[in-house]
């Protein structure tokens, strides 16, 4: 047997969170994801969590674990002794049990531009892009958008308003498609006040994040970038034109 | 309750809804549409779609060979008209896709990369790496914030359609956050919601398919068309029924039994293609139906493969190499490692038939409209029909597209034909509120939703998977009507609002029963085998009664009314489906 404890919160019945533990049995193909829908099946009906896929890539199911930020559906009871702890994703609000409110992320994606800004109408047919081309952002688009490296950026905590390792990692990808000329348009949220320079380079986003997509090597790409840009207007003006 | 009004309201918002949202915002700048959908739009199912997207691109193929591949595909259950249009807009849509950024793989030309796909005579399925239904999806979500004329509604539940004289006026959706009902009023609905996987205990699809869209349809009159036509997807991981995509197969993997036979030759898809070089439309790359098929006979022989999960077949991808498989099915082998623990690169991958899509679904026309005057609906939720008795891989996430874009604007034509919206069914919403309050409120009924639901799925996965018998249909019809009358004395823990996932859950179930009866009423009416659906007792396919489309009816406490619609046929000829060697090579 393996001991959940899972943070329970219900606004409508609970002054603040509390607790609560759960003894489910032990499998070793288990993920903390089966360990949860026993829990809903067969103990606590009541017990709210999001989730869909079971195979990372809906994003859905992000939840501390053992104070980590990790999906549920990819994290093995069996890589844990003793109490496992749940929670909610850290940093952000939470609406009931293990589900967070997600709209500052959602509004903030929205901020930076992510759809593609032609830079010339395309010919008879699609636009070239090489194999090296593509490999220049794909990286940058695999993102689930599942906020565990939200709850891990320090950043984040301090400053809620700092744009975020996936918002600026998503613009960086549009910014480096060779399809794109939208980099200008969505500067004045990255290399604003609260974009990429909020950033202090912990690192921590690229190590909690699933999907490999490395925010942090992103967002120091813009900065690299935007210094750049820096040098250019005011040491060499005559190259912008 | 509060009204939202809205010129169209879509419920789902994966690869469909986010495509008509994008049609009409693009069509009619001035429109309000509300894009309602139980989950986050990245969130949807769609993501999970792995091999591809089928069009005709590459100058050696034609569209004619498309629709060969597609309607013999489905075993002559296609509408060949629908098929027609379908082929013609699907190579439009994919370059549209790339317009807006798709990171479709690439040839080293830069031009857009195709690989093989079952079933399909040439190579035309467009991807992106193995995650092309989670790059589709997230470049429409991400296209789809370009526009404030689409208000989301994220992890809103629809829980009824609003009709009345005889027109669909908009619905009711509970707002998860705070459990209210909402009423939108609107002049057209459009149902992109999905598939309903989950009524089967071993399936590739997410929590959140549990045909709600298709119940939504049918309670209010609509027929569920071609329901008994559930596909098994040969190649899911015996331990979480997760999927692997047959673009493994397509480039190059191979099925084995317990004595390392490629076994597909015994089943008319041989003679075995040589190692590393994959035939198109044979062994291997035949169809999905064939294929689950094969392996069925082979479990009864002996000759599966024993895991811990029970009996599987081995995928052996070994000879593609670790460069390949990287580049090209990157998914497959973290998935397998992670949940099999099984490197590809190294050892032959455990599998086995996993349900995975409905054929079947809401019956629309080609214009993607119900009968429902206001009511349109598509993607998988949908059942136009294309996809006939067995769906082609790769063509799914194109159909999403093709007629994502034909809803919106059939509901556009719709809208401007009617003149002024006359306003709420404020009646029909008072109703559907208080058939939720009951269900909240309900006292010492004892159901529960996980008992249900676990009889439902063990019912379904027994009697009405790969091969059926009128016998297992019967057991199925019964069992689907005890449950449908336990359910209504279903009992939930839980009576708070916000975020109630007991409610929710109490609500799919529903939606679940009511197609999981649709399902098998249809499949024990149907005495013959075409494509998904296999009669041990009528062997045979039975053109003179049943080359055509069934159409379930909702009759509330009763068991629905099946009745039958001929197919369209405009050129293809009822004949023989030929996945041999042999036929690959004359048609060379």
């Amino acid at each position: 047997m393996i001991q959940l404890e899972v943070l329970r919160y219900n606004p409508e019945t609970d002054q603040e969170p509390r607790f609560q533990r759960y003894e489910v049995p032990f499998r070793d193909d288990w993920v903390v994801l089966d360990a949860l829908n026993h829990v809903k099946e067969e103990i606590d009906p009541t017990l709210s969590y999001r989730w869909s896929c079971h195979m990372a890539v809906c994003g859905s199911c992000g939840m501390m674990i053992n104070a980590e930020p990790k999906l549920a559906c990819k994290t093995f009871v069996r890589d844990y002794s003793g109490v496992i702890r749940v929670e909610p994703l850290r940093h952000f609000p939470v609406e009931r049990d293990l589900i967070t409110v997600i709209d500052d992320f959602v509004a903030k994606l929205a901020r930076v531009k992510p759809w593609l800004m032609p830079k010339e109408a395309p010919a008879n047919g699609e636009y070239r892009q090489t194999p090296a081309q593509l490999k220049r952002y794909k990286q940058f688009t695999l993102c689930i958008n599942c906020m565990l490296c939200y709850a891990a950026c320090p950043e984040y905590g301090l400053i809620p308003g700092y744009l975020g390792p996936a918002a600026i990692t998503l613009a960086h990808r549009w910014n480096r498609d060779s399809r794109d000329g939208g980099r200008e348009a969505r500067q004045e949220e990255i290399a604003a006040k609260e974009g990429a320079w909020e950033c202090s380079f912990v690192g921590a986003c690229s190590e909690v994040c699933p999907e490999h997509v490395d925010p942090a090597a992103a967002i120091q790409q813009v900065k690299i970038e935007n210094t750049v840009d820096w040098y250019k207007d005011h040491l060499m003006p005559w190259l912008k034109k | 309750m509060e009204t939202i009004s809205a010129d169209v309201a879509i419920v789902g918002a994966g690869g469909a809804g986010l495509r008509a949202a994008l049609a009409l915002a693009d069509a009619a700048p001035k429109l309000r549409i509300a894009l309602i959908s139980k989950v986050y739009p990245m969130r949807s199912h769609t993501c999970a779609a792995e091999g591809g997207a089928a069009g005709v691109i590459k100058p050696d193929d034609s569209l004619a060979q498309h629709f060969e591949d597609t309607v013999g595909g489905g075993d002559w259950l296609s509408d060949q008209d629908a098929v027609e249009y379908f082929i013609r807009e699907a190579p439009k849509e994919l370059l549209q896709l790339e317009h807006w950024g798709c990171p479709w793989s690439r040839e080293p030309d830069g031009s857009v990369a195709v690989r093989p796909f079952g079933g399909m005579k040439l190579m035309r399925t467009w991807f992106a790496a193995d995650k092309s239904g989670f790059h589709i999806l997230h470049t429409l979500f991400q296209t789809s914030l370009k526009y404030t004329s689409i208000r989301r509604f994220d992890e809103y539940y629809a829980t009824d359609l609003l009709v009345e004289d005889g027109r669909c006026r908009g619905l009711t959706a509970i707002e998860m956050r705070s459990g209210q009902m909402r009423h939108f009023d609107a002049g057209a609905v459009i149902l992109a919601g999905g598939g309903a996987g989950r009524m089967f205990a071993f399936t590739t699809n997410g929590a959140i398919k549990t045909g709600d869209a298709m119940a939504l349809a049918y309670r209010a009159g609509v027929p569920l068309k071609d329901m008994e036509f559930v596909q098994y997807h040969p190649t899911g991981l015996p331990s979480t029924g997760t999927l692997l995509t047959e673009a493994c197969r397509g480039e190059g993997g191979v099925l084995l039994n317990r004595h390392g036979r490629r076994f597909l030759q015994d089943y008319g898809m041989g003679p075995e293609t040589p190692l590393g070089h994959p035939v198109l439309k044979t062994m291997e790359l035949g169809p999905r139906d064939r294929v689950s098929q094969a392996f069925w006979h082979e479990q009864r022989k002996g000759n599966a493969v024993s895991t811990r999960w029970g009996d599987a077949m081995l995928l052996d991808m070994r000879h593609l190499g670790e460069k390949k498989i990287d580049e090209r099915l990157p998914l497959v082998r973290d998935m397998s490692i992670s949940y099999m623990g099984v490197d590809p690169v190294k050892d032959p991958v455990p599998v086995r038939p996993v349900v995975h899509y409905m054929m079947g679904g809401i019956h629309t026309d080609i214009k993607a409209a119900t009968p429902l005057a206001g009511l349109f609906a598509a993607g998988e939720c949908a059942c136009v029909s294309i996809n006939g008795a067995n769906r082609l891989g790769s063509n799914s996430l194109t159909e999403l597209l093709v007629f994502g874009r034909r809803a919106a604007l059939s509901s556009l034509e719709y809208l401007e034909s009617q003149g002024a919206h006359r306003g709420a069914a404020e009646g029909a919403a008072e109703k559907a509120l208080g058939r939720i309050r009951e269900l909240l409120q309900r006292a010492g009924g004892g159901e529960s939703v996980a008992g249900l639901r676990k009889e439902m799925m063990h019912a379904m996965e027994q009697h009405a998977g790969i091969y059926r018998s009128g016998e297992g249909l019967a057991a199925a019809c019964a069992k689907l009507a005890e449950l449908r009358r336990r359910y209504r004395n279903l009992q939930l823990h839980d009576r708070t609002n916000v975020y109630n996932t007991d409610l929710l859950q109490a609500l799919e179930l529903g939606s679940m029963l009511d197609c999981a009866e649709a399902v098998v009423q249809s499949a024990a009416a149907r005495k013959e085998s075409r494509g998904a659906h296999q009669r041990l007792d009528f062997p045979e396919r039975d053109d003179r009664n049943y080359l055509r489309h069934s159409l379930a009816y909702y009759r509330g406490a009763e068991a629905p009314g099946i009745d039958y619609r001929d197919v369209v046929i405009t050129k293809s000829k009822p004949g023989v489906r030929d996945y041999s060697g042999e036929h690959a090579r004359a048609h060379a």
